[in-house]
């Protein structure tokens, strides 16, 4: 808060010799957008384009070797086809949902847990810059490959005669190897968490940085103990940076296919595999209106979190 | 309110690595008693008081509050209370839940704290505020929250850190009188630290000036302004003149040195030449240079100096009664 009115503070003075230079009133009314003007030339070539194109085709026909411009809720229809008559069983379109949905938060808690826990050492128990930046780094190791090398190195490790099984069988712990190691929910869960915990991290440290010392001596003085000072202080002020982590991290694990795909053994649904088999098999129109049922899921998702802060506040 | 406590310091030390940031110092605080530890930067008094708080590990030595050792005693069990510089209210929390903070650690029901935060918001005049949060308040209103948050834990020692360096010198002022007031209403120890001399001679009873880790004076404010022990004493609490006199070291008040007319210029003292005036309102200032190259300052009263006005240059001669020239040990 005191940053925000720092910053008003510099820019005033700025602005007045914008106006005292000879640059001229036009000119410096339009600086401002021509400064933006790439960025948002990138936002709308890469993004809206292909967002719009995607909503318009969701409303296309097909066949099975074309597709047609038409104006259609055809495809909505067939991505929840049988979803209400069927209730209370569940269709596949719901079942699909659901089981992405318990990926997403089970993956939330685990990179929540882990990640505030990182960024409570780093920001807490970590005393120097130096130290911090070299902890970062090694944060960062698992982006420096590839996604697709990251999966398979977990196949020599969790596999049947991988390195875990071969250690507990060796220690005596037991006796056949654990089939559930490798290709099932656990493995999942455990790639998605190793590969979304920085995003976690990394705003849950800088809202944890924020945190003035002095407030948890004062909360000390108060007669808090360790755990109501993390209750009552600390994670009220981490919040901001929890909620942004948790946006980052519900919205990839919504839209993943490769993750879910290559460690569930291609045998686990999600919304993201659905998608991208509709679009194998050139359904392009039914993919889209996957793709946009999808999107606003997401969003609704991510209006709920905003609900619960003001981020424009607490930035 | 609890009972007000003495606080005793036995040969308190405060290593950090090599460095000696506090030297064995012994010092014993009345109960009842509004202390004032004095000093420059760096000199010591924040890790002394942080100490007692028991925010920072005692290297050495013993902490006495009443009759108990309390080194290792957390805050809380301590009966202190801590003001802190920065005031350190809970920006997440309403000023009535700022004030009720203790009590809710304690597990007390929401009504009955809000219900005493805001007996105490009334203490210091803030009950308008309670609904408030704290970046909505200007800095006055943010410290009377501070001093209700530090009070709510009935303290028998309340810690101030430089509770009035961030405010505005107006402010400062009445916030003084403000602390004083409420220090005499609930009779417990006050431990006030300060850069600033002239607010520990308004407020102290006790004044410590510290230096480099060490105490160099500890006595009230009267003894230390008339009695400074050393230079460095006479020197940061100001208004003194140190010289070398007759093969002493000696202080002079600057309102005891006195500008002599040219008449009596024979039984002077010293002889000098101006070299400053400066108008202060109820007084004026005279900077003064001595043939021996020492510089003094003189205090006159306003309608003193201006009955025979000095010019910037002229020589004068200088004299002082014997009884206002006060000796000094030498630092440390």
């Amino acid at each position: 808060m005191t940053d925000a009115t720092d910053t008003a503070a510099e820019v005033r003075p700025a602005r007045t010799s914008a106006r005292r230079s000879g640059t001229g009133r036009a000119g410096a009314a339009l600086a401002p957008y021509l400064q933006a003007a790439p960025m948002a030339l990138v936002f709308l070539i890469f993004f809206v384009l292909p967002l719009a194109a995607t909503i318009v085709v969701s409303f296309w026909q097909y066949t099975q070797y074309s597709i047609e411009p038409a104006l259609t809720a055809q495809n909505y229809g067939d991505v929840f086809y049988g979803c209400l008559a069927n209730l209370p069983s569940l269709c596949t379109t719901f079942l699909t949902y659901l089981s992405t949905l318990k990926f997403c938060l089970i993956v939330w808690a685990t990179t929540l847990t882990i990640g505030f826990t990182i960024a409570y050492f780093l920001a807490f128990h970590v005393r120097t810059l130096k130290v911090q930046v070299i902890c970062f780094l090694l944060c960062t190791i698992p982006f420096w490959t590839s996604i697709v090398i990251r999966m398979i190195s977990w196949i020599p490790l969790l596999g049947r005669n991988g390195l875990v099984n071969q250690t507990l069988i060796s220690m005596g712990v037991i006796d056949t190897p654990l089939e559930g190691l490798l290709y099932s929910d656990f493995a999942v869960i455990l790639a998605l968490t190793h590969l979304y915990t920085l995003f976690m991290v990394v705003p849950i440290f800088n809202s944890l940085m924020r945190v003035d010392r002095s407030l948890i001596e004062a909360a000390r003085d108060a007669g808090a103990s360790g755990a109501q000072i993390l209750r009552h202080v600390i994670v009220p002020l981490a919040r901001p940076g929890i909620l942004i982590g948790s946006i980052f991290v519900v919205t990839v694990v919504m839209g993943d296919f490769l993750t879910i795909g290559i460690m569930g053994g291609q045998q686990i649904a999600s919304v993201g595999k659905v998608i991208q088999t509709q679009m194998q098999f050139l359904q392009f129109p039914l993919a889209a209106a996957n793709a946009v049922i999808l999107l606003a899921a997401v969003l609704a998702g991510v209006w709920a979190l905003l609900k619960l802060v003001d981020i424009r506040k607490e930035l | 309110m609890s009972e007000a406590q003495t606080v005793e310091l036995a040969a308190v030390t405060k290593r950090y690595g090599d460095a000696l940031a506090v030297d064995a110092i012994s010092l014993k605080i009345r109960a009842g008693s509004y202390c004032c530890l004095l000093g420059p930067s760096g000199c010591g008094k924040s890790s002394t008081l942080r100490m007692i708080a028991g925010h920072e590990d005692v290297s050495d030595g013993d902490i006495l509050i009443g009759p108990r050792v309390v080194n290792d005693d957390p805050p809380a069990a301590r009966g202190t209370a801590m003001m802190f510089q920065s005031y350190a209210l809970f920006p997440h929390l309403s000023v009535a839940e700022n004030v009720a903070f203790s009590l809710r650690m304690k597990g007390v029901a929401k009504d009955e704290r809000l219900n005493r935060a805001a007996r105490m918001l009334e203490l210091v005049s803030m009950t308008d505020f309670a609904d408030r949060t704290p970046n909505q308040l200007s800095g006055g209103q943010q410290q009377r929250v501070a001093l209700a948050r530090a009070l709510m834990t009935e303290p028998s020692v309340l810690l101030l850190d430089e509770p009035l360096s961030a405010l505005d010198p107006f402010l400062r002022v009445r916030m003084r009188s403000e602390l004083r007031r409420i220090q005499s209403e609930l009779g417990i120890t006050f431990i006030h630290v300060t850069h600033s001399q002239e607010e520990a001679m308004a407020l102290a009873d006790l004044v410590v000036v510290m230096n480099e880790g060490r105490i160099a004076q500890s006595a009230a404010p009267r003894e230390i302004y008339n009695a400074p022990r050393t230079p460095f004493v006479a020197r940061f609490i100001g208004g003194h003149n140190i010289l070398e006199d007759e093969g002493r070291t000696i202080t002079l008040r600057a309102d005891d040195l006195s500008i002599l007319p040219e008449a009596r210029a024979s039984e002077a003292r010293r002889r000098a030449r101006i070299s400053e005036i400066e108008y202060r309102g109820p007084d004026v200032r005279v900077g003064l240079e001595t043939e021996a190259g020492e510089s003094l300052t003189a205090v006159m009263g306003e309608r003193d100096f201006f009955d025979s006005p000095l010019t910037r240059g002229s020589d004068v001669a200088i004299d002082w009664r014997p009884e206002a020239a006060h000796e000094l040990s030498r630092d440390g």
